[in-house]
C-alpha cells in the first residue's frame, strides 16, 4: 500500500494528513515528504499530523515521528496527532510513543490546541 | 533441541531485593483471602495460578544461554554471571573425573558477557576443554585482562582446564559439534554478533545486544533472512521504541517492537524477549509481555508468532 502526504492550513495551524502504510520500505520517503513542513513548524507554530488515513506504521515509521518531534521541539515548535485509526494508536502506546506526542481524538481539537499555543507564544 | 537460560539480564545483574520479595509476599496473601490452602497440593496449585511477577522472578544474572541437543555437546552463547549456576550444574552432573569439551559463543566483548567467567567451575578442572568462539581477535586479551590483578586473584596462566580461542568471520558458516554456525555482525559499540545455530531440522537464532535502524531497508532485509523460518529467536529487547530511538539511541540496544517486526518478516516461530533492562522489576518484565504479544496480534499478517519473556531457568524445547 503506498504512503501519501499532503498538507492545508487550518487556522494559524498546519495539519499534515498522512496516509496509508509507513515501513521500512517507505520510512525514508515519508521523511523526505515531511521535511519542508518540519522546517515551517517553529518560533511558536504548531503541525498536527492527521492519521486518519494512516493504515499501520513500524518502527521505522516511528522512528521518522521521533525525529520530527526532536526537530520541532528543537525548534520552539509544537506537533502532535490527531484521528489516530485504533490500531495505529495502540502501536503507539506500545511504542511508549504516547509519552512523545500529545494525541487528540479530533483535528479539530489539535488545530484548537496547538492554535492556541500560537496565540500564547506570541503574546 | 532444547534452549536453557542461565541468565537474561542485561548490562549488569540484578539480584532481586528484600523490598521485591515483600511486594510479592504481600501480592500473594492478599490473593490468598478466601482461599483453602490446607494441603501442599491446594497450595500449588495456587501458586500455579498467579501472576509470575508474583510467584516468580525473570531473575537477575547477565548473558548466558545454553543449547542442548541430547548429545555430549555443551554450547554456551557468553559468559555473563549465568555462567556460573551453569558451570556448578555441569561439575556436579560430571565431577571432575570426566573431561567434557564445552563450546562458547561469544556476542562480544563487553563485561556483562564475560564476567562469569573467573567463577565457571569447569575452567578449573583438569582436562576440561573450553573453546571460545567468537568474531573479536582481542577475546584472548579481554579474557586474559579480566583474570589479571587486581581485578581477580587466578591469573588466566593458571586455569587448569585447556582454553582456546576460536576466530570466527561474520558470514561464513562452520560446522561446529555437528551444528551449522553462522555469525552476524550486529550494530553495538565495538560490534557484536549474532549467531544461527542449524542442526536436525531445527534453528535457534542468538541476537543480543544489537540496535537496528529498521528505515534501512537493506539492513532489516539482512536481519529478516537471518532469522528467517527460525524456530527461536532470543532477541535484544532492552527498551522501549521509543527510548531506542531518543534518549537511548546509539546505545546498541533495541527494544520488543523490533523484534516482533523482523520476527514477523522473517517468518520465525518464536520469539524470545531476552537482555532485560535492570532497573525493570518484575511486574514490569510481565507488562511488556503482555504488550508485545498484543503487538504481535494486531499486527499479525501471516502464520501466529509466540512471545516468550527469558527469565532465569527456563527451558523451551524446539
Amino acid at each position: 500500500m503506498r504512503m501519501e502526504v499532503s498538507a492545508e492550513r487550518r487556522e494559524n495551524t498546519g495539519v499534515v494528513a498522512v496516509r496509508g502504510r509507513i515501513d521500512h520500505l517507505n520510512a525514508t520517503a515519508f521523511h523526505d515528504a515531511l521535511k519542508p513542513y518540519l522546517e515551517g513548524c517553529r518560533d511558536g507554530n504548531g503541525l498536527v499530523l492527521d492519521l486518519s488515513g494512516l493504515d499501520y506504521i513500524s518502527s521505522a515509521g516511528l522512528r521518522i515521528f521521533m525525529i520530527a518531534a526532536k526537530q520541532v521541539r528543537t525548534g520552539n515548535g509544537r506537533i502532535a496527532v490527531a484521528q489516530m485509526q485504533p490500531l495505529v494508536r495502540e502501536i503507539f502506546e506500545i511504542s511508549h510513543f504516547h509519552l512523545v506526542y500529545e494525541i487528540f481524538s479530533t483535528l479539530d481539537e489539535g488545530v484548537a490546541a496547538l492554535g492556541r499555543a500560537v496565540e500564547i507564544t506570541a503574546a | 533441541m532444547q534452549i536453557r537460560f542461565w541468565g537474561t539480564r542485561g548490562s549488569l545483574p540484578a539480584p532481586l531485593t528484600t523490598a521485591a520479595i515483600r511486594e510479592k509476599l504481600k501480592a500473594a496473601l492478599a490473593a490468598a483471602q478466601g482461599i483453602r490452602l490446607d494441603t501442599p497440593a491446594a497450595i500449588d496449585t495456587f501458586i500455579a495460578e498467579l501472576p509470575f511477577s508474583t510467584s516468580s522472578t525473570f531473575g537477575g544474572d547477565s548473558s548466558c544461554v545454553e543449547i542442548i541437543d541430547g548429545e555430549d555437546n555443551h554450547l554456551i552463547c557468553d559468559l555473563g554471571s549465568g555462567a556460573r549456576r551453569y558451570g556448578i550444574e555441569m561439575l556436579g552432573r560430571y565431577g571432575p573425573k570426566q573431561p567434557q569439551t564445552y563450546h562458547v559463543f561469544m556476542s562480544h566483548l563487553h563485561w556483562d558477557h564475560i564476567m562469569g567467567f573467573p567463577f565457571f567451575p569447569p575452567a578449573f578442572i583438569p582436562g576440561n576443554r573450553i573453546l571460545i568462539h567468537s568474531c573479536h581477535p582481542e577475546a584472548g586479551a579481554a579474557f586474559r585482562r579480566q583474570h589479571g590483578a587486581p581485578s581477580f586473584p587466578v591469573d588466566f596462566s593458571q586455569l587448569p582446564a585447556a582454553i582456546e580461542f576460536v576466530q570466527l568471520q561474520p558470514g561464513v558458516t562452520s560446522g561446529i559439534a555437528g551444528y551449522r554456525v553462522t555469525p552476524l555482525l550486529q550494530r553495538h559499540a565495538g560490534d557484536s554478533y549474532g549467531y544461527r545455530f542449524e542442526k536436525n531440522g531445527k534453528c535457534v537464532v542468538y541476537s543480543t545486544d544489537s540496535e537496528h535502524r529498521t528505515e534501512q531497508s537493506e539492513e532489516t532485509e539482512a536481519f529478516a533472512a537471518f532469522f528467517r523460518n527460525a524456530d527461536l529467536v532470543i532477541f535484544d529487547a532492552m527498551y522501549s521504541l521509543a527510548d531506542a530511538v531518543s534518549v537511548k539511541e546509539d546505545w546498541g540496544h533495541s527494544s520488543n517492537v523490533i523484534g516482533v517486526e523482523l520476527c514477523q518478516l522473517a517468518g520465525a516461530k518464536r520469539l524470545c524477549l531476552f537482555h532485560h533492562e535492570p532497573v525493570f522489576g518484575d511486574a514490569q518484565l510481565e507488562d511488556i509481555l503482555r504488550q508485545t504479544r498484543r503487538l504481535e496480534e494486531i499486527t499479525r499478517d501471516g502464520a501466529p508468532l509466540e512471545i516468550i519473556s527469558a527469565w532465569d531457568g527456563l527451558v523451551i524445547e524446539l
